[in-house]
């Protein structure tokens, strides 16, 4: 077996990680703090690396259906967070059945469905399916927090499934392939490096009322930093030149900390810090993948616009 | 076997459909004599605190159910009895001269763990009722065996009682201190009424109306 650049790209995300995980180490060697949740969260992210890579390499229908087991995961923190109505168990079980459905348009290629189905099909299709119960009392609170989440954990996030099945483009060996790593790990980097660069400089807050831990230190060091690496990336693993790797540098750490504050706002809204406890060190995976609700839809939108 | 691979299966749709947020595992016995008390809300309740034991200690773990509902048919019965290991109690029962917790007695006494929701009832589904006496006569009885408190959150929205659509649902699972007997029945009572609204109070729960 040869190795494409893909795998060459998958090979240098998992020095990164052994790198921060030599760094961890030492920092809570030395450290007279407690440093568990940082190692917990180091050890996390070694399962999801290895659970992305396993999926990625053994084949499309395989990743995809992990999108949509995340999707599920999301969705139900979201349900299980969030106020309900014992009436509408019914519709709830119709929101989960939409993400088999989403998904397949993906397996199957199908854009048009793809695009119209959550916020055509299905945002006409609840209020009905919740009407039916002939409660009234809290309908529109009802409807409306059950379509945000719908379009927040499955559409969205599902967009991330369908960069996969791009097809490769005489610019591009790499294909969709190199294209949702691009997304996946330029979200993800941005993330730790906003979060490191406001550790680290934090000083000025960037918006106290929603994320009291923000700071405009964290948030311009990670936007910079993620830039400087989508620069370096995007000629490997995308179509992308050097204009539309720069935009696309900008757009995912920007959208990356609009889609963080989005679920921070609902988290204080909630009164939780957490959205669950399934990833330690992380919380729920409501609050590791809620940069890429904003930025994978963004992203794939950008990536279509240009290049398809 | 067939109660293994059973749970096995139950095992797996707990944690896949469901998934459980529980406090303080380490809390719960797998060895018997004890007694684990729970709130009740859904037929979820029994299957999630069984699929929290190791399987290979499925024998010695028995849940407390009553006798008109889960005994009602010979299938039913023998579903119960072999695969879900369910000790029946007699509600209300009319012949006096039968002490209802016999069953329970003599499972305490093989040492071991019973299973019991002492409100009696799923009733509305979060909420939760009056507890039962029953609990404290055996501990009255064998009061080496540890009473542990285990309150859940969420189960009665997956599957609230009168409902046969599964909907998924994250599901919180307290354990909390085990209590004793300590020769007082009104007392006994109360300390368990009081551990379960501390449980209930560690965390504040979405609202579901």
């Amino acid at each position: 077996m040869t190795l494409d650049t893909i795998h060459w790209a998958l090979i240098g995300i998992w020095g990164l990680l052994a790198l921060a995980s030599v760094i961890v180490y030492v920092i809570s060697k030395r450290s007279e703090k407690n440093m568990t949740e940082l190692v917990q969260r180091t050890q996390s992210w070694w399962v999801m690396v290895a659970i992305f890579t396993v999926a990625f390499l053994v084949s499309n229908t395989i990743s995809i259906i992990v999108f949509a087991l995340i999707s599920f995961l999301a969705l139900k923190e979201f349900f299980s967070m969030i106020p309900t109505r014992r009436a509408d168990r019914r519709v709830l079980f119709w929101v989960y059945l939409s993400i088999p459905i989403q998904y397949f348009w993906v397996y199957d290629s199908y854009y048009g469905m793809f695009a119209v189905f959550i916020p055509v099909y299905m945002f006409l299709f609840l209020p009905f399916a919740s009407l039916l119960s002939q409660q009234t009392d809290g309908f529109l609170r009802s409807v409306g927090t059950l379509n945000w989440g719908l379009m927040l954990c499955v559409f969205s996030i599902s967009h991330a499934a369908f960069l996969l099945i791009m097809p490769a483009t005489s610019g591009n060996s790499a294909g969709g392939a190199g294209l949702l790593l691009f997304l996946i790990f330029l979200t993800q980097f941005n993330d730790v490096a906003q979060y490191t660069w406001g550790k680290m400089f934090g000083k000025r807050k960037i918006i106290p009322g929603v994320s009291p831990n923000k700071t405009w230190e964290g948030f311009l060091g990670g936007v910079g930093t993620t830039f400087v690496l989508a620069l370096l990336v995007a000629p490997l693993v995308t179509p992308f030149d050097m204009i539309h790797a720069a935009a696309a540098g900008l757009l995912i750490p920007v959208a990356g900390f609009v889609g963080d504050v989005t679920v921070s706002a609902l988290k204080r809204d909630l009164g939780v810090k957490d959205t669950g406890s399934l990833i330690p060190g992380h919380g729920g995976i409501m609050d590791r993948i809620d940069s890429l609700t904003f930025t994978a839809p963004l992203f794939f939108h950008f990536t279509r616009y240009f290049y398809y | 076997m067939l109660q293994k691979t059973f749970y096995f299966f139950v095992k797996v749709a707990v944690l896949f459909l469901l998934g459980l947020n529980v406090r303080r595992k380490e809390l719960l016995p797998s060895e018997g004599p004890a007694i684990v008390v729970a709130n009740h809300n859904s037929h979820l309740d029994t299957m999630v605190l069984m699929a929290l034991m190791p399987l290979s200690k499925l024998k010695g773990i028995k849940p407390v159910a009553a006798a008109d509902y889960f005994f009602s048919s010979p299938l039913k019965a023998w579903f119960s009895e072999n695969v879900l290991g369910i000790i029946p109690v007699e509600r209300g029962g009319e012949d006096k001269t039968i002490d209802p917790l016999e069953g329970c007695y003599q499972a305490l006494s093989e040492g071991k763990v019973l299973v019991l929701f002492p409100e009696g009832s799923r009733g509305e589904p979060e909420q939760m009722t009056d507890l039962k006496k029953g609990v404290s006569f055996l501990s009255e009885r064998f009061p080496e065996a540890p009473v542990v408190p285990v309150f859940t959150h969420g189960l009665g929205k997956a599957l609230p009682k009168g409902s046969f659509l599964l909907v998924p649902f994250f599901c919180d699972i307290f354990i909390g201190e085990p209590i004793t007997w300590d020769g007082d029945r009104t007392q006994f009572m109360n300390a368990l009424k009081d551990r379960f609204s501390k449980l209930s109070a560690e965390k504040n729960f979405a609202p579901w109306e």
